[in-house]
C-alpha cells in the first residue's frame, strides 16, 4: 500500500539548516525500513503555471490556481503495509520537517 | 457476527452485506420452512456462505484467484476466538483516523448492531446524515487501510478513550433505549457493553477509566429491575424498590470504585460518573451532597450543558426546586431540543406547584421523548399535575 503525504506549509521561510538534518535522517530510517519510495521539495507556488489542454489550443496562466494560506512545500510517497505503520511513520516525518503533514492512500 | 464474518474476509462491507442477506433469506423462509434448531448457528453459516459468494464474483472480476483459495480454504474459527474479534472491530471502529462522531456511529452500527435511526436519535442528527456519516466511515477504513487489529502495546492506552465513549453510548442506549420501536429497556445492548467493559479491563487492568467505566455501568444496570414498573413506566430514583437492586453488582461495582479511590490518582470522567453511582446505590437514600460535590469535580473536567444539568437536578434535590430551577433554566438556550431538560423543568415546577408552567414543559418533555417507559412516566405526572 502507498500513500501520499503531503507537508503543509504556510510560511514564507524556508526550511532550517537543522530541519534539513532532521529530514535526511528520517529519510534514512525509511529506507532502512523498506518504507522509502520517493520524496521530493516543491517551489513556491509562486512559481507554477496552470495549464489547460481541453480545447483546440492549450492555455497557459501564471501563478496558483487559488490563491490559500497553506500549500504543498514537498511531499513523500511511502509504503507501509495499512495506516498504522504509515501514521507512525508520519508522525516521525512531522517532527523532522517540523511541519503538519497530510496522509492520503493511493488508489 | 459481523465482526467474526468481518475477521474472517478482512472488509466490513461483505461481513455486513452478507449478515444482512442471511437475516434476509431467514425472514423469507423460517415462516414456511419453519425455524431451523439453532437459528444463531443457521444465519451464521448462511452468512458466510452470501460473503463467499459475493468475494467469487468480485475475484472473477479481479482475478485474484490465490487469495480467493485461501479465504475458501481457510479453517473456521475456534469458538473463542470470536471475542477478540469483536475487540478488534472495535478498535478498528474507532481508530483515531477516524472522526469521533464516525467512531461512535460505526462501532455502534458493525459492533453494536444498533439501526441507523436508533444512532441518528442518540445524537440528535438526521437518518441521512448519520447513514451518510457511516457510509464515508466504511470508505475511509477500506480506502486509507485502517487495519483489523489490536493497537500495539505502546498506542493501546491512547486508542482507548474513544472506545470508552463508545462503549457508554451503547450501554445508554441500552439502558434508555430512544426507539418507539423497541422495549425501554435492552438488556441485549446493556449486556453487550458490559461484556466490552469487561474484556477491555481484562486487557487494560490499570487503566482507571476503563475501571471507572465497567463500575459505572455495573452500578447503573444493578437497579435496572426496579427502573421500569409493571405497568411499564419509568421510576425515578426516590420511587424504586430497592429490594429489587442486585446486591451483586453493587458490591462489584463498589468494589472497583474502591480499587480507584486506592490508587490515589486523579479520577476521569468515568470514574467520577461511577462515584456518583456509588453514592445513589449506598444505605438506604442518596446524599445528595456528595452528589453535588462530585458533579462540581466533573464539570471542571466536562463543563457541557447535559453535565450542568444533572447537577442542577442533583442541586434541587439537595437545596430545593427553586434552586435547582434557577440552574436549569439557565441552560435553555442550548438544551431546548433535549428532553431531559424539560423533563427536569417539569418536576421542579410540578414541586414548587406551578401547575400550568409544569403541564407546558411535560408536554415539551413528551414531543421530544423516544423512550416509551419515560413517556408513560412523564404522561402520568403531566396528567396528576
Amino acid at each position: 500500500m502507498q500513500y501520499l503525504v503531503n507537508v503543509i506549509h504556510h510560511r514564507s521561510n524556508d526550511g532550517t539548516a537543522e530541519e534539513g538534518v532532521a529530514i535526511d535522517a528520517f529519510n534514512d530510517r525509511l529506507r532502512a525500513g523498506g518504507h522509502w519510495v520517493f520524496a521530493a521539495g516543491l517551489a513556491d507556488p509562486a512559481v507554477s503555471t496552470v495549464v489547460d489542454g481541453r480545447g483546440d489550443e492549450p492555455v497557459f496562466t501564471d501563478g496558483p490556481f487559488v490563491e490559500t494560506k497553506e500549500w504543498a512545500a514537498g511531499f513523500w510517497i511511502i509504503e507501509a503495509p495499512d495506516l498504522d505503520v504509515a501514521l507512525a511513520l508520519v508522525a516521525e516525518g512531522s517532527k523532522a520537517c517540523n511541519r503538519r503533514l497530510e496522509i492520503r492512500p493511493f488508489l | 457476527m459481523v465482526a467474526s464474518l468481518a475477521k474472517r474476509f478482512g472488509n466490513l462491507g461483505t461481513a455486513e452485506d452478507a449478515a444482512a442477506e442471511a437475516f434476509t433469506t431467514a425472514a423469507e423462509r423460517w415462516p414456511a420452512a419453519g425455524v431451523p434448531p439453532n437459528p444463531g448457528a443457521w444465519l451464521t453459516t448462511t452468512a458466510a456462505r452470501k460473503a463467499i459468494d459475493q468475494i467469487r464474483r468480485e475475484h472473477k472480476r479481479d482475478g485474484k484467484h490465490e487469495e480467493a483459495q485461501r479465504m475458501y480454504g481457510a479453517p473456521p474459527e475456534p469458538p473463542g476466538a470470536i471475542d477478540d474479534d469483536r475487540l478488534r472491530l472495535i478498535f478498528t471502529c474507532c481508530h483515531p483516523a477516524l472522526a469521533i462522531e464516525a467512531r461512535v456511529a460505526l462501532t455502534l452500527r458493525m459492533v453494536g448492531g444498533l439501526s441507523v435511526p436508533e444512532i441518528a436519535r442518540a445524537f440528535l442528527v438526521q437518518d441521512t446524515a448519520m447513514g451518510a456519516r457511516i457510509t464515508r466511515a466504511k470508505a475511509k477504513i477500506a480506502a486509507a487501510r485502517i487495519p483489523y487489529r489490536v493497537p500495539s502495546a505502546a498506542d493501546l492506552p491512547g486508542r482507548v478513550s474513544g472506545v470508552l465513549a463508545v462503549l457508554f453510548l451503547i450501554f445508554n442506549e441500552g439502558y434508555f433505549a430512544s426507539g418507539p420501536g423497541t422495549a425501554p429497556v435492552r438488556e441485549d445492548l446493556t449486556g453487550e457493553a458490559i461484556r466490552l467493559a469487561r474484556l477491555l479491563r481484562e486487557l487494560l487492568p490499570g487503566d482507571g477509566e476503563v475501571t471507572g467505566m465497567l463500575a459505572l455501568m455495573l452500578l447503573t444496570d444493578a437497579r435496572r429491575a426496579a427502573r421500569v414498573s409493571t405497568a411499564r413506566e419509568l421510576v425515578p430514583l426516590d420511587e424504586q424498590d430497592r429490594g429489587l437492586w442486585s446486591t451483586a453488582l453493587i458490591a462489584e461495582g463498589h468494589a472497583l470504585v474502591r480499587e480507584r479511590l486506592a490508587s490515589g490518582l486523579a479520577p476521569g470522567r468515568y470514574q467520577l460518573l461511577a462515584a456518583i453511582n456509588a453514592v445513589h446505590t449506598d444505605g438506604d437514600a442518596t446524599d445528595w451532597t456528595q452528589v453535588v460535590a462530585l458533579y462540581d469535580h466533573l464539570l471542571r473536567l466536562d463543563g457541557s450543558p447535559v453535565v450542568r444539568l444533572n447537577r442542577a437536578i442533583a442541586v434541587g434535590e439537595r437545596d430545593g426546586p427553586q434552586a435547582g430551577l434557577a440552574l436549569v433554566d439557565d441552560l435553555g438556550p442550548h438544551l431546548s431540543g433535549y428532553h431531559a431538560y424539560h423533563a427536569a423543568r417539569a418536576d421542579l415546577l410540578r414541586r414548587l406547584n406551578r401547575a400550568d408552567e409544569a403541564r407546558d414543559a411535560y408536554d415539551a418533555a413528551i414531543a421530544l421523548a423516544g423512550n416509551t417507559a419515560e413517556i408513560a412516566f412523564l404522561t402520568r405526572r403531566r396528567d396528576a399535575t
